[in-house]
């Protein structure tokens, strides 16, 4: 194949990346925009999403198309409720201290990880995709599905946006987001908007999880990268900045797609955590969010 | 005599707000110095930038004779500024005694334990050293903040509101220990006690928005018409 | 003060004494697990030093054990360094990563640093990775047996082993004793209590944080070269996420600013898992679990909570 395909299809790999990964960050960016918790177990919300969208395509019976409808569904909701158990169970309890929270989603993603591994096991499962079209371009057939899943998280992404910026519930999030007190002094309830914020992010972590599946197996570990990438995402976007965290999804998961062609993905990791570590140590507002 | 601290033209704005507008500013050595002017006048802003807790946009300080505009923090202490807290800033849940002594041992560990009990002992702490510094008094924290800066040995003492908070009967005593300072330590006081600012200060000198509205003597400043204008009789 | 100065000595020679008779009284197995216990209390203490005086919550120690393994290991391996010189090397290589660590990591603070020095350490990891050929990777390499003699002693036979790991144990618990109780240990509590009022004292804690952590890079650099040494087994998959947190636990279990602590934290640990190995291999379970219980019901640890009830001379 020629270098210019060559790229080209680089580029959708890395389109398809940045799409997933744009949708796990948003999830990990709301929750420490909003509530200033660091949440360590975000790569196993994810996780999560994978593993229930093949529990729940394997129980339901009929057209894969029906089965994966379902587990769009009913995993990131199953995951919600369970981030919304942390909350109220653990978090809460720790009056969201920062250095508190993450030792203890720490914990939690061990709790996550092991359930997974007990309960489903340490195999990695594939999952039909809904449809199976192809796109046939002049040099190389391309997956429709992962065309789909770009889409798809693009429409989320934008329905997020809307939620937050034209709903009465948004406008209580970043109400709170920027001032926890004064929101609590209007009467909203904080506890609630922080359990709702921490549902919403794990469920859009899992939202991704679910999309992923047919592209790629479940398997209990799967959290990890994510999570690494997401940290990766969130911090050179400027924490807490959606905007700059969709930014920073395009260009991690392109650059992703073509540095992996061309150099060992181990290396590109180890410049990748570097640069997260440089960025945050000199420019800890992100390289595009706005100076403080 | 050289002046102990000199500012000229000191400057910082934060945005529209100028909180010190080019302050120049002479502290003799021995002398206890008032620091007075309305609230929101610059006064702990303007302590900040001698102490180094903030750098100031322009303008220059000087410690006896020498430039410190841009010497960090941490190393005017050493040269023998000290500044106590206007908000009591103690180390909490340490002994009353590693208080004291943290302020001692920066300046050398030798006799340690003599030196931290001496300064416990000067404004009347002692016996006390073992308690956790969050159980004592409001009034004996305040005290224990006036130990660490003078457990600094210091050219220069700045009082960032020292007698807040306290009872008269313990306002007394701090007098007395502020007077038995000088003229080894030089004392900048910041104060709105007028009371204890007119007994005590040798030169008092007026902030307002940010400027110098009067210096001179408590006598000079109490018939001055517009600093009567400004401050005492509003 | 001084009273309690004989208390508290007395009270630490003790348990080192209770150690050493541990030899005569325990199975041969469980005189191994002990040996393992002391070397990862030695990598926890050195942990301690950082987060629990100084106030540094690190989730990058893996790197610095690391660091201790492969500056150890390596010389052995490739030319054949015999096993003082190798110990030696492992300690300064703790050290002197743990100083670039701090030279970087340490103009951010809180919830920056915990992300800055995982994701150090991330990257250090990837490394030795990536250099598989050189390091073994996640699969590492056995220790050559000659780099695993000390004076004619075996290291690789339990006597020996023991006795070395407990040397080790007690200069790393009476040092960090002394320094706990020193000018200089006051000074690192002072950052972990009020960093400003700190710096109007006259101390730059940037430089008190940074002989701090690289104190505490001694400590790790001490644990991973021991384990090489000891144990001759040297590998990537001991500078994982999981390595760095590994001492966090014992630290928060035994009590974080105890000197005692980061012993009782491994042995608890150590013990817990072990007993629950009959029931269920579901470690990871129990990790994440202590983890969660220890922050939201007691942050102070055994020891903490046991000072601040009852015994207030407790180091």
């Amino acid at each position: 194949m020629a270098f210019g395909p060559f790229l080209l299809l680089a580029l959708m790999e890395g389109l398809v990346t940045a799409a997933v990964l744009a949708l796990a960050a948003a999830g990990l960016s709301l929750v420490f925009g909003v509530m200033r918790v660091v949440n360590v177990a975000h790569g196993e919300f994810y996780m999560l999403g994978a593993v229930l969208a093949w529990a729940v395509t394997t129980m339901i019976p009929g057209p894969p198309a029906l089965a994966f409808l379902a587990a769009v569904i009913i995993a990131p909701l199953l995951v919600a409720a369970l981030a919304a158990a942390a909350d109220g169970l653990i978090l809460k309890r720790l009056n969201y201290d920062p250095e508190a929270t993450i030792v203890a989603t720490i914990g939690l993603l061990y709790i996550l990880q092991q359930a997974a591994l007990s309960l489903y096991g340490p195999n990695a499962n594939p999952v039909t995709a809904p449809f199976e079209w192809r796109i046939q371009l002049p040099w190389f057939g391309y997956s429709g599905y992962k065309l789909f899943v770009v889409f798809a998280a693009g429409m989320v992404l934008l329905a997020l946006w809307l939620f937050m910026n034209r709903t009465k519930a948004g406008l209580v999030m970043r109400a709170t987001q920027v001032d926890r007190t004064t929101a609590q002094a209007f009467g909203i309830n904080v506890d609630r908007v922080y359990m709702g914020t921490f549902a919403l992010g794990a469920g859009l972590a899992a939202l991704a999880g679910v999309l992923v599946v047919p592209i790629q197996q479940a398997q209990y570990l799967m959290g990890h990268d994510p999570l690494l990438l997401s940290f990766i995402v969130v911090i050179i976007g400027g924490l807490g900045s959606l905007r700059g965290t969709l930014i920073a999804a395009l260009v991690i998961g392109l650059s992703d797609g073509v540095i992996s062609m061309f150099f060992t993905p181990t290396l590109a990791k180890i410049l990748a955590t570097l640069l997260v570590a440089m960025v945050l140590v000199f420019r800890p507002q992100g390289l595009f969010g706005a100076k403080a | 005599m050289a002046a102990l601290i000199e500012s000229r033209n000191l400057a910082l704005h934060f945005g529209g707000l100028k909180a010190v507008d080019g302050v120049d500013f002479t502290l003799q050595p021995g002398e206890i110095h008032g620091l007075i002017g309305p609230n929101g006048a610059g006064k702990t802003t303007f302590v900040s930038l001698l102490s180094g807790r903030r750098l100031p946009q322009s303008g220059t300080i000087h410690l006896a004779g020498e430039d410190i505009t841009r010497l960090p923090a941490h190393l005017r202490v050493r040269r023998g500024i000290a500044y106590t807290f206007q908000i009591t800033s103690i180390f909490p849940r340490l002994s009353v005694f590693d208080n004291v002594a943290l302020a001692v041992q920066s300046q050398g560990v030798s006799d340690l334990s003599g030196k931290t009990l001496a300064a416990l002992a000067r404004v009347g702490l002692e016996g006390l050293e073992e308690q956790e510094a969050q159980t004592l008094s409001y009034g004996h924290q305040r005290l224990l903040e006036l130990a660490m800066g003078l457990a600094l040995n210091p050219k220069l003492l700045i009082l960032d509101e020292p007698t807040q908070g306290l009872a008269a009967s313990e306002i007394q005593g701090f007098k007395d220990l502020v007077r038995s300072l000088v003229p080894a330590t030089t004392v900048l006081l910041i104060e709105h006690n007028m009371e204890v600012v007119m007994d005590l200060a040798t030169r008092i000198t007026v902030l307002t928005f940010g400027r110098v509205l009067a210096s001179g003597t408590p006598a000079e400043i109490r018939a001055n018409p517009s600093v009567q204008e400004a401050y005492l009789g509003a | 003060m001084t009273g309690n100065s004989s208390k508290v000595w007395m009270l630490h020679l003790a348990l080192l004494a209770v150690l050493f008779s541990a030899q005569y009284w325990l199975s041969p197995y469980n005189v191994t697990n002990l040996s393992r216990i002391m070397v990862l209390a030695v990598f926890a203490m050195g942990y301690n030093l950082a987060f629990g005086y100084t106030g540094l919550l690190s989730l990058g120690h893996a790197l610095l054990l690391g660091a201790g393994m492969y500056a150890a290991g390596l010389p052995a391996q490739l030319w054949g360094w015999s096993a003082g010189p190798a110990f030696i090397a492992g300690i300064a290589g703790g050290g002197l990563v743990a100083a670039a660590l701090g030279l970087l990591a340490l103009r951010t603070a809180g919830v920056s640093f915990m992300i800055v020095t995982l994701m150090f350490a991330q990257a250090g990891y990837l490394t030795l990775l990536y250099f598989a050929p050189v390091t073994g990777g996640d699969d590492g390499f056995a220790v050559v047996a000659t780099s695993r003699t000390l004076m004619g002693f075996d290291l690789s036979t339990d006597t020996p082993r023991f006795l070395a790991a407990l040397m080790i144990f007690a200069v790393g618990l009476l040092a960090s004793l002394a320094l706990v109780r020193s000018p200089f240990g006051r000074t690192m509590v002072a950052m972990r209590e009020n960093e400003e009022r700190s710096r109007m004292l006259g101390y730059n804690p940037f430089t008190v944080k940074l002989a701090a952590l690289t104190i505490s890079g001694l400590y790790a650099g001490a644990a991973g070269a021991a384990y090489a040494i000891l144990f001759g087994y040297v590998g990537a998959s001991f500078a994982t996420i999981q390595y760095s947190i590994l001492p966090m636990l014992y630290v928060l279990l035994g009590g974080a600013g105890t000197t005692l602590g980061p012993f009782l934290g491994a042995l608890l640990m150590f013990a817990l898992i072990e007993a629950a190995t009959g029931i269920t291999t579901a470690h990871q379970f129990i990790v994440g679990a202590a983890l969660v219980v220890l922050v939201l019901f007691a942050p102070k640890g055994i020891l903490g909570t046991i000072r601040e009830r009852w015994v207030r001379w407790l180091p």
